[in-house]
């Protein structure tokens, strides 16, 4: 359904700046009043998403970017780039930045917003140098005290002959072991796509937050599809299956809270968003500032220690 | 599931019982029980013709009897084949020491997924296996560890939130008794089926192998054929020393995708535990009917206290 609704305001989108450009135009005025309440009508049918809808505006390619969330949220960024061992991976973007005078430490996965960033930031799917890097930048953090913010937004790791020889495996792993035991605040936003390793690798966190029409899976519905019915056109029936919106993971204990999106998805209008997501890092920030570094390491430990700990115990009184 | 529409606070009260079921000062029986490895077709024992396997690489027929006793690696060409995760423990231990690590996980299905509990109790009944994986504690040359042996046998030894529970619960164990961890590995990567949490059962064991590390403790990986996915991107590859199985399949992502994905034919011998070995990423290359002497050449080099005293 979104699928058609968004073809809908692309093409009623891009008449209104069409007609717009046009000055002292009555009949554009006119049609551009029309056009606007045509858009808010079709806006108003999204309030009902299937899960399949919510993998489509996930991937949408006008959702922000994670240099957007960065010039919104923060001050004074300064870029880091390279793992200072083989290469600097570009669909890992992050660095040094202040946050309502708080130094912090930011970063994510980068996707384009066209065919030629992304060629150039490979679709936001790291090789092992992307997870070098934020380990770097992530280990750095905790030197300087500094609090780690990382933006989620992958279709999973790179399915690559170098990514593998350059030991993909190891590289996630790495940043999971020691992610877990860091001595500084992590806190994660899946903002588009979570899928697989690749997002986890930056998403060991801990307080993890979605935004509402996000979604954050073992692997991509149609890898899923492949693998359980060697059949990846079966991924509308996957995304049924898979649990992957913010919604029932927020019920499985995965995620801490839902940040709301407007009717139709953050693009309609990102600043108010923006603001939600300022607003919840202070409150996160606040809360982590009372813990010694020792209790915030153990917070993160029981936290995906104990993630599923409340399904095991269900099942047991069940049986 | 009945975890949907819990509050928060109900939730911190489940975590609350299960860490507090963690006996601490516990006597290590406590957390072990006696156990007679064996595979469960061993014990038919039928009359008749000899029964013949085709070895997985040069397709040779072999008696089954020749190649079980030669640990499953085919004496023709010397492919190390699939074994059993009771025979491997019972190749690695010193007879009669092995016992079995008390950790029942209930079967939990977090998607419904449609026919997946009566494929694991089918699983279950034919390999004889709890799960993915078989852990307890046993002594290789005279000196404990904590061993652990995930089963291809068991749905390619996935792991899902059995799999990774237990491993977690072994790592645990294993730091507070001081034990060394002991681990062969074995495994598709995370399993489907139970989708989100397979993911987190990832950062639930890469955590444990990080503790347990900071405390000291020895991990000794040895990676056998298949060791992939999810399980390769966490404790798999979070050893102090790795070690790997001749020809193994060693990797991340599988080489279908990757063919996909790079639009070309992969090279000889891409992802085997040779390869890993060239690029710096396993530490000996060990065959199988060496495997338990160099695992107990580690053991012993760690076993004196450290420098300095």
């Amino acid at each position: 359904m979104m699928r058609e609704i968004d073809e809908k305001l692309r093409a009623i989108e891009a008449e209104i700046e069409e007609l717009s450009a046009k000055t002292d135009d009555y009949a554009a005025d006119v049609r551009v009043k029309e056009l606007k309440s045509e858009k808010k009508k079709l806006l108003r049918q999204c309030d009902n998403l299937t899960p399949a809808d919510k993998v489509f505006l996930a991937r949408s390619i006008k959702r922000p970017k994670i240099d957007d969330y960065i010039n919104a949220l923060f001050d004074d960024f300064f870029v880091q780039r390279g793992d200072f061992l083989n290469k600097e991976d570009k669909s890992i973007y992050g660095g040094i930045a202040m946050f309502h005078g708080t130094p912090v430490t930011v970063l994510g996965h980068r996707k384009g917003r066209n065919i030629n960033e992304n060629l150039e930031f490979n679709f936001g799917m790291p090789e092992p140098e992307g997870y070098r890097k934020a380990l770097r930048m992530m280990k750095q953090a905790e030197k300087f005290g500094r609090p780690v913010i990382t933006f989620i937004d992958t279709p999973g790791a790179y399915p690559g002959l170098e990514a593998e020889q350059h030991g993909q495996a190891n590289a996630i792993a790495k940043n999971l072991a020691e992610m877990s035991s860091l001595k500084v605040p992590i806190i994660a936003i899946v903002t588009g796509e979570g899928s697989s390793g690749g997002a986890l690798a930056i998403g060991v966190a801990n307080s993890v937050y979605m935004l509402e029409h996000a979604v954050y899976s073992v692997l991509s519905p149609e890898g899923f599809a492949s693998i359980l019915w060697k059949d990846s056109n079966r991924s509308a029936e996957a995304c049924d299956l898979m649990k992957l919106t913010a919604q029932d993971l927020k019920s499985y204990n995965v995620i801490d809270g839902i940040i709301k999106e407007p009717l139709g998805g953050i693009q309609q209008n990102p600043n108010k968003v923006y603001r939600e997501i300022d607003a919840l890092l202070q409150t996160e920030l606040a809360k982590y500032k009372k813990m010694t570094p020792n209790e915030l390491a153990r917070n993160r430990y029981d936290k995906f220690r104990y993630m599923d700990a409340a399904i095991i115990e269900a099942a047991k009184k069940e049986n | 599931m009945g975890l949907l529409g819990k509050t928060k606070a109900e939730l911190a009260k489940y975590a609350t019982v299960l860490r507090s079921s963690g006996k601490e000062n516990s006597e290590l029986n406590d957390d072990f029980e006696p156990v007679v490895v064996r595979e469960k077709t061993e014990k038919k024992k039928e009359e008749g013709p000899v029964e013949m396997t085709a070895c997985s690489s040069c397709k040779k027929e072999i008696s089954t009897s020749v190649m079980k006793k030669n640990l499953c690696v085919c004496p023709e060409c010397g492919a190390h084949n699939k074994i059993s995760a009771a025979r491997r423990v019972r190749n690695m231990v010193d007879p009669g020491t092995f016992r079995k690590l008390k950790c029942k996980v209930p079967f939990v299905n977090p998607l419904d997924y449609p026919d997946y509990e009566e494929k694991i109790t089918k699983l279950q009944e034919k390999t004889g296996l709890e799960e993915g994986v078989l852990i307890g504690v046993g002594e290789i040359h005279g000196q404990k560890a904590m061993i652990a042996v995930m089963g291809s046998e068991f749905l390619m030894g996935s792991m899902g939130i059995a799999v990774g529970e237990k491993v977690t619960y072994a790592f645990e164990v294993a730091d507070k008794n001081k034990l060394p961890v002991v681990m062969f590995t074995a495994s598709g990567g995370a399993r489907m089926q139970e989708g989100i949490l397979s993911l987190m059962q990832m950062a639930k064991t890469s955590a444990a192998v990080q503790r347990f590390s900071d405390h000291g403790g020895l991990y000794v990986v040895c990676l056998t054929h298949p060791t992939t996915g999810g399980v390769s991107a966490s404790f798999a590859t979070l050893g102090d020393i790795t070690l790997a199985e001749p020809g193994a399949l060693i990797g991340f992502a599988g080489p279908r995708v990757i063919e996909q994905t790079i639009g070309q034919k992969l090279p000889e011998g891409f992802q085997t535990a040779e390869y890993l070995e060239e690029h710096g990423f396993v530490d000996q290359i060990v065959p199988r009917s060496e495997m338990r002497e160099v695992v107990g050449q580690i053991l012993k080099l760690h076993e004196r206290k450290r420098w300095p005293l």
